[in-house]
């Protein structure tokens, strides 16, 4: 009875264009979290193939995904179509960031025209999801992604499930279409807690088989450099990408990893299965494959090379990798200066002692930009971990190590106030345990000044006192008091780290302060009238001055 | 109030159904041109079209908007735009003049600037064109001076976060379909539509800028003023 106003055409073109609008939905999300950035290119001359009038690329394991979810069916009520993205690390766990939902509700606007107005929505709609995309948090994750987690989707169909995203989940809307058969709702709800959480509560999600999607079978790596407008190249099709649905575990629904194609090496075929590995192993192999491939890739910008990788370098072992994949060079450099790529950035004040040490395991060693954490330099491993954290490490330690100063993303903190126990740092399980190592750093708690009565008193008698200024008699060696830069000053007893945090916030200086700029400023106009006349009294004498200059 | 605009309107003051929002930004002197762009490139993403081309019998077909992200270098923050060298430059010049006024002339570092959507009315001779705008869109900017490292970080990290709530704002307002210039025939197509660009079709929009001095006047008003005062001596 709902659409007895409507032309059959007018609901034949109604159904075409919310499938359309859903399926273009879907390729908006996923595209927008492979953790690339996306180049389309406008065309005046209008393509029969641009639904909405926008360019957008359709990657066909998407539209396949969404096209299997959906069965041929049209979000109607109680019916959404929803994309959940999450977040897999390497080590499987696994955390739901959005749900983006597209539903309908009971709302008809019998009164629109179909064909122009709906359509023209529909399109408005999907720039607006554009722009929504990027602005969520789950945008910056992706792009960062490739090193210790990747993000996943999953298109469903059916009730929509929030309870994944954690409490205080928010919601954005992105728009509202009406048509005559319903008002078409496109939202986000989005998962603020970035924490994880503890490992106490944590579950092991049952590793969902790693069917990796290579979109680049025997493709050369494009060889244009990032600042080429990108052409998506899924848009190049062949059939030989589809996974190989029967060696995924009975779920209802599949689940992919939407790396970014320049990491996505490993095909997932028959061959590489025929001794059924642990499934765990699996899903740690590829990451590691990516990594392996994208030094490759950073180092030598050559030609795609899977050949290279093979098997074989999955026998290299995790952790090897996976901590060598920490330092690398990032092979998601962002266009532009100054960008972190797939390791999340360390603050830029150098004030803590771990700042040292992350440059340090930048160096390159033999050529391939690994870090120490090779096996052939272990003891390299060794000195880093034991200098920054007093006790031996293996490299998951370094992965501790660095993740200690990061503000969490989208923490609302000022740096100087987050603390281990915060858990808001993202990654947090992977924070050190180990407090006492900010007790350690001596950035942070500087040895304490010995206790002299006064600074000058103790400088004054330095040379009565038994120290290790004076040599002593059975000593062939002379020991001298080391005395850095601002270590200690006659007037004031402190240590580099005190005056560094001392002065590290000076106050502004009162001349630069508003009031009293814009004071003098006043001031400085009232009394140009007066200078004015004083000059113009003295024009003579300027005359005779600039006539000397001739 | 002073502005600068691109041509002169017949009436200044924006007519009784011209839609207003005004959104406020508090930056650094270094990402004021970064989210200039940001915040009207998300506005001219949504009133941009593909280029029309008229067939016969008064019907069109429309071309294809391409998009493309941006990454922001001061500011932790990234957004989409249309694929358009013509109106990147055109928004980039403006943005620029903007934040040259800004910096200079003992600015207190408060501005605002406007992105205009207007229509053109064709009036019969001797009489212009009248512009009557629809919709007007006023960043009201204030820019901030900071003291160390650690503060531009922070800045640059809520900043970030400012312009993401911001970018929402942006896509509600769009979203709730409110006054459209109708679609026009091919002989009034530009009088809704900016027709120059070869790639895509905004429509008829006018960037202008003010900047107010920390007595909420305008800067020139008051220049001319005291100078004016002090040739009276």
């Amino acid at each position: 009875a709902m659409d007895t106003d409507l032309s059959s055409q007018d609901r034949k073109d109604l159904d075409k264009f919310i499938k359309f609008f859903a399926l273009k939905t879907v390729q908006v999300i996923v595209q927008a979290r492979l953790g690339e950035k996306i180049c389309t290119r406008s065309s005046s001359s209008p393509t029969g193939s641009d639904w909405f009038n926008l360019a957008i690329k359709d990657i066909p394991e998407v539209t396949h995904e969404a096209k299997k979810a959906l069965a041929g069916q049209l979000p109607a009520v109680g019916r959404s179509m929803c994309v959940e993205i999450s977040l897999k690390t390497s080590e499987g766990d696994s955390m739901e960031l959005e749900i983006w939902c597209l539903e309908m509700n009971e709302k008809c606007d019998k009164e629109i025209k179909v064909s122009y107005t709906v359509y023209n929505r529909l399109s408005l709609l999907l720039k607006s999801l554009l722009a929504i995309t990027r602005v969520t948090p789950a945008y910056r994750l992706s792009r960062k992604q490739g090193h210790e987690y990747v993000i996943l989707y999953r298109i469903y169909f059916g009730e929509v499930q929030l309870s994944g995203l954690g409490e205080g989940f928010q919601t954005v809307r992105v728009g509202t279409v009406g048509t005559p058969v319903g008002t078409i709702t496109l939202s986000c709800a989005y998962r603020i807690n970035l924490a994880f959480m503890s490992t106490r509560q944590f579950e092991r999600t049952p590793p969902i088989m790693g069917i990796i999607i290579d979109h680049f079978v025997d493709r050369p790596y494009p060889s244009s450099s990032p600042m080429h407008p990108c052409n998506y190249r899924a848009g190049e099709d062949n059939g030989a990408v589809y996974p190989s649905v029967e060696d995924s575990q009975e779920v209802c629904t599949t689940s992919f990893s939407t790396s970014p194609p320049s990491q996505c090496v490993f095909t997932v075929t028959k061959a590489h299965f025929q001794t059924p590995p642990p499934v765990v192993t699996d899903t740690l192999k590829v990451p590691v494959m990516g990594l392996a491939f994208s030094h490759q890739l950073s180092s030598s910008r050559l030609s795609y090379q899977p050949a290279a990788l093979g098997v074989g370098s999955a026998d290299m072992g995790y952790p090897v990798l996976f901590a060598g994949g920490l330092n690398a060079a990032h092979p998601h450099q962002l266009i532009g200066p100054g960008k972190e790529g797939g390791v999340p950035p360390v603050p830029s004040q150098p004030a803590h002692g771990t700042q040292a040490d992350q440059e340090r395991m930048c160096t390159p060693l033999d050529g391939v930009h690994y870090s120490a954490a090779t096996p052939s330099s272990s003891e390299d491993t060794e000195t880093v971990s034991n200098s920054s954290e007093g006790k031996s490490g293996s490299p998951h330690d370094l992965l501790e190590t660095i993740f200690i100063r990061k503000v969490g993303a989208f923490v609302n903190k000022p740096i100087n106030q987050v603390t281990m126990a915060n858990l808001d740092i993202p990654f947090a399980m992977f924070a050190s345990k180990n407090v006492e190592l900010e007790d350690n750093d001596p950035m942070v708690n500087p040895p304490e000044s010995p206790e002299t009565e006064s600074p000058l008193q103790g400088s004054l008698h330095s040379e009565g006192s038994s120290g290790s200024s004076t040599g002593n008699t059975h000593d062939d060696f002379v020991m001298i008091d080391f005395k850095p830069a601002f270590s200690k000053d006659d007037i004031l007893p402190m240590d580099l780290g005190t005056f560094y945090r001392e002065f590290q916030n000076p106050p502004q200086l009162s001349s630069l302060s508003i009031d009293i700029g814009a004071q003098s400023m006043a001031e400085d106009l009232d009394s140009l009238p007066e200078k004015l006349a004083v000059h113009e009294k003295n024009v003579k004498e300027f005359d005779a001055f600039v006539e000397t200059l001739q | 109030p002073l502005s600068s605009r691109c041509c002169a309107p017949a009436s200044a003051a924006p007519a009784m159904n011209c839609r207003a929002e005004v959104l406020e930004v508090s930056v650094e002197g270094r990402q004021v041109e970064e989210a200039m762009l940001a915040v009207l490139h998300t506005v001219l993403l949504h009133r941009s079209t593909g280029k029309f081309h008229y067939k016969k019998e008064g019907t069109y077909s429309i071309g294809t908007v391409g998009t493309q992200d941006v990454d922001c270098d001061f500011i932790d923050f990234a957004y989409i735009r249309v694929s358009s060298e013509e109106l990147d430059r055109a928004l980039r010049k403006a943005v620029g003049e903007f934040k040259d006024a800004l910096r200079g002339s003992g600015s207190d570092g408060m501005g605002q600037i406007s992105l205009e959507f207007y229509q053109k009315k064709k009036s019969r001779w001797p009489f212009s064109d009248e512009c009557i705008p629809w919709e007007l869109w006023t960043i009201k900017v204030n820019v901030v001076n900071l003291a160390n490292e650690q503060e531009r970080q922070i800045c640059r990290e809520k900043v970030g976060e400012k312009l993401c709530e911001k970018i929402i704002n942006i896509v509600e307002v769009m979203n709730r379909h409110e006054y459209l210039p109708k679609m026009p025939t091919q002989s009034e197509v530009d009088n809704v539509f900016d027709t120059s660009l070869k790639d895509v079709q905004p429509y008829l929009y006018k960037i202008s800028y003010q900047i107010t001095d920390s007595l909420g006047t305008s800067v020139t008003t008051t220049m001319r003023r005291l100078i004016k005062d002090t040739l009276a001596l």
